[in-house]
């Protein structure tokens, strides 16, 4: 809603003396206790602010990884060992940044359904759609090469077989792996340089991404469960009818929200940190080794997804190429959905059925990509069972409807086949 | 700026233009030196220096692996019938002939993808995504393939080689195994890194 700065009053001299220099204080004011959000708010807008809980987190414990960590092929195994075993709290400062690791990439999921299911993407908040992708890739890229550092044996093959992907491009693909890995297999100035990248170079991008994305999203103001416009019904004073201050309101509230995350995080930090295996891999505690290759080469499990559609399609390029589409394609919804309606609730049956085969692919490709079906096709079609085939034949049809969303959602808004409810013309829970 | 000035836009424009241009060529050419930094390092090239391999102890069906600028080289004594069961692959393979150029040098395009016929040379290396496939010499069926003839299988995403490195149909991976170049010193060393006939590098 476009906030307005209105210079603040203050008793202090001090804050005063500041505001006529330079209006910090007005400039927070309107961002917090001056702005307006749709007061129907519901668990599924916890996820924003815990992003950037869990960011915080990252950055700390990840300042205080590097006092110990050795950005070396041959000392950094052992400095996280170190870390582990023999600095004071080193454990603790590891597990929080590993598991934060994983939950960024829970809560951001999270956060990106709440984005499509009530039509967040649509106009006026394409800007802010488009810069909370950037975000993801580049969190992507972070996650990626964090992963990398420990130098295990997993952080050896995922390097490389993700570099490999580069690779697939035609003409320059050999040398741009060569110059991405700066030998001719990940090494040690391929561990140093993403050592950089991860500490200082994308934390500066994410950050300033992130400061982007609210600006954005505070021009336009946020959206809601209804999909109204809530600065459209105003009160005397200006303010949206069924706004309320996002400070006190909002700041309350995700305090109570980060409360709970907190509780789980705590939890998962000291009771199960690796998570039987999901957020930190059993072939990373052995160190990297260019000679063997794990027996299951796979990534973490936010990127599985992803991963098993590369490995669903026969041929390199166009794997590849489906693989980064995969991605690529979310960046389109705002221009994909021609719907005016925005929230799931008004929306057709059709729609509403596709986003659920949609998150449905999503786990299942998830479940692919992580070898669970590989791991279980002989316990249920028993031990004779042709695993490869039926494993293709399961992962490639989630692939489909993973596109075949897009698609449908596509023709289904263009040529009108949606039947959608009235909206509202306000929230629906007010007094 | 006087007020009164009348303003030369074209002038202007023409000053943006030029400014932006020679700033912009300046840009590109100070981030060469950068982009550079990234390609591998003088030392990174050395250590990819030719490497002399002992073959002389390895037995008929065995498989040594060397190391070549950190990749692995497997070197395969070939028996007799492991060879006698190559032509009979030719039909569930994607390039049976070794056409594609890339994938070895031009002494090794031959039917056994080798100098000596019983002596494979290859790269280690997966050509979908770089792992290293595990060595599966026997002829006789594998959960993965009940039509086995002995070959390479890459854990990683399931892509399989015969025993010459040629690989299947319907796999991920694209070609061949690479086959370096190499060379025989005597029967019982070869060097990997150099063409026959030519200098170390």
């Amino acid at each position: 809603m476009g906030t307005t700065m209105t210079r603040i009053q203050s008793n202090s001299r001090v804050v005063n003396w500041i505001e006529d220099r330079m209006p910090i204080f007005s400039f927070l004011s309107s961002h917090t206790s001056g702005y307006y959000a749709p007061k129907n708010f519901n668990l599924w807008y916890y996820f924003g602010s815990l992003a950037l809980i869990v960011l915080v987190n990252q950055i700390l414990t990840g300042i205080f990884l590097t006092m110990n960590y050795k950005p070396n092929a041959a000392e950094a195994f052992a400095s996280v060992e170190y870390i582990m075993r023999d600095v004071s709290w080193g454990w603790l400062i590891r597990y929080m940044h590993s598991t934060g690791a994983s939950l960024f990439f829970v809560v951001v999921y999270l956060h990106m359904f709440r984005g499509v299911m009530y039509g967040s993407y649509k106009k006026p908040r394409e800007l802010v759609w488009l810069l909370g992708m950037l975000i993801f890739l580049v969190l992507m890229a972070e996650a990626f090469m964090g992963y990398v550092l420990p130098w295990g044996n997993m952080s050896f093959w995922g390097a490389k077989v993700i570099i490999s992907l580069f690779g697939a491009i035609p003409v320059i693909g050999d040398s741009l792996v060569e110059w991405i890995m700066g030998d001719y297999l990940p090494a040690d100035a391929t561990l140093n340089r993403f050592f950089a990248l991860h500490v200082i170079a994308l934390p500066l991008v994410l950050l300033l991404l992130v400061v982007l994305h609210l600006a954005a999203l505070h021009e336009v103001g946020s959206n809601n469960p209804d999909g109204v416009e809530i600065k459209e019904k105003k009160k005397a004073d200006g303010t949206p009818l069924d706004g309320i201050a996002f400070h006190p309101y909002y700041t309350v509230k995700d305090i109570f929200g980060t409360g709970f995350f907190l509780v789980i995080a705590a939890f998962i930090i000291f009771y199960a940190p690796t998570f039987g295996g999901w957020f930190l891999e059993h072939d990373n505690f052995i160190p990297a080794n260019n000679l063997a290759t794990p027996s299951h080469i796979k990534p973490v499990w936010y990127f599985t997804p992803f991963y098993a559609i590369v490995r669903m399609i026969p041929f390199k390029l166009p794997g590849v190429i489906a693989m980064f589409g995969s991605i690529a394609v979310l960046f389109f919804f705002p221009w994909l959905d021609r719907g005016k309606v925005k929230s799931i609730r008004y929306r057709g049956l059709g729609y509403k059925i596709a986003l659920g085969l949609f998150a449905v692919s999503f786990i299942m490709l998830a479940a692919v990509g992580a070898g669970v079906t590989a791991e279980k096709i002989p316990e249920w079609f028993g031990a004779s069972a042709d695993v490869t085939t039926i494993e293709n034949l399961f992962g490639r049809f989630w692939t489909v409807v993973y596109f075949g969303f897009f698609a449908f959602l596509w023709a289904y808004t263009y040529f009108g086949f949606e039947k959608t409810k009235p909206v509202p013309d306000r929230v629906t829970m007010h007094d | 700026m006087a007020s009164d000035a009348v303003v030369d836009k074209g002038r202007r424009r023409f000053l943006t233009a030029t400014t932006s241009v020679v700033g912009g060529a300046g840009v590109v050419l100070a981030a060469i030196p950068f982009v550079k930094s990234w390609e591998p390092s003088a030392a990174a090239k050395s250590a990819g220096a030719p490497v002399l391999a002992d073959i002389g102890k390895i037995e008929p069906g065995q498989k040594v692996t060397f190391a070549w600028r950190g990749l692995p080289v497997f070197v395969v004594n070939r028996t007799k019938a492991q060879l006698d069961a190559l032509a009979g692959e030719d039909s569930r393979l994607k390039d049976p002939k070794s056409e594609n150029t890339d994938q070895q040098p031009e002494y090794a395009k031959n039917e056994y993808r080798s100098i000596k016929p019983e002596w494979l040379v290859v790269t280690g290396i997966c050509t979908h995504l770089g792992c290293v496939p595990d060595f599966f010499p026997e002829l006789k069926p594998e959960p993965f393939d009940p039509q086995w003839k002995g070959g390479f299988y890459c854990p990683c995403h399931k892509s399989r080689y015969d025993i010459s490195g040629r690989v299947f149909d319907g796999v991920p991976a694209p070609a061949n195994l690479a086959v370096p170049p190499y060379t025989f010193i005597d029967d019982t060393h070869i060097m990997i890194g150099v063409d026959p006939g030519k200098e170390a590098a």
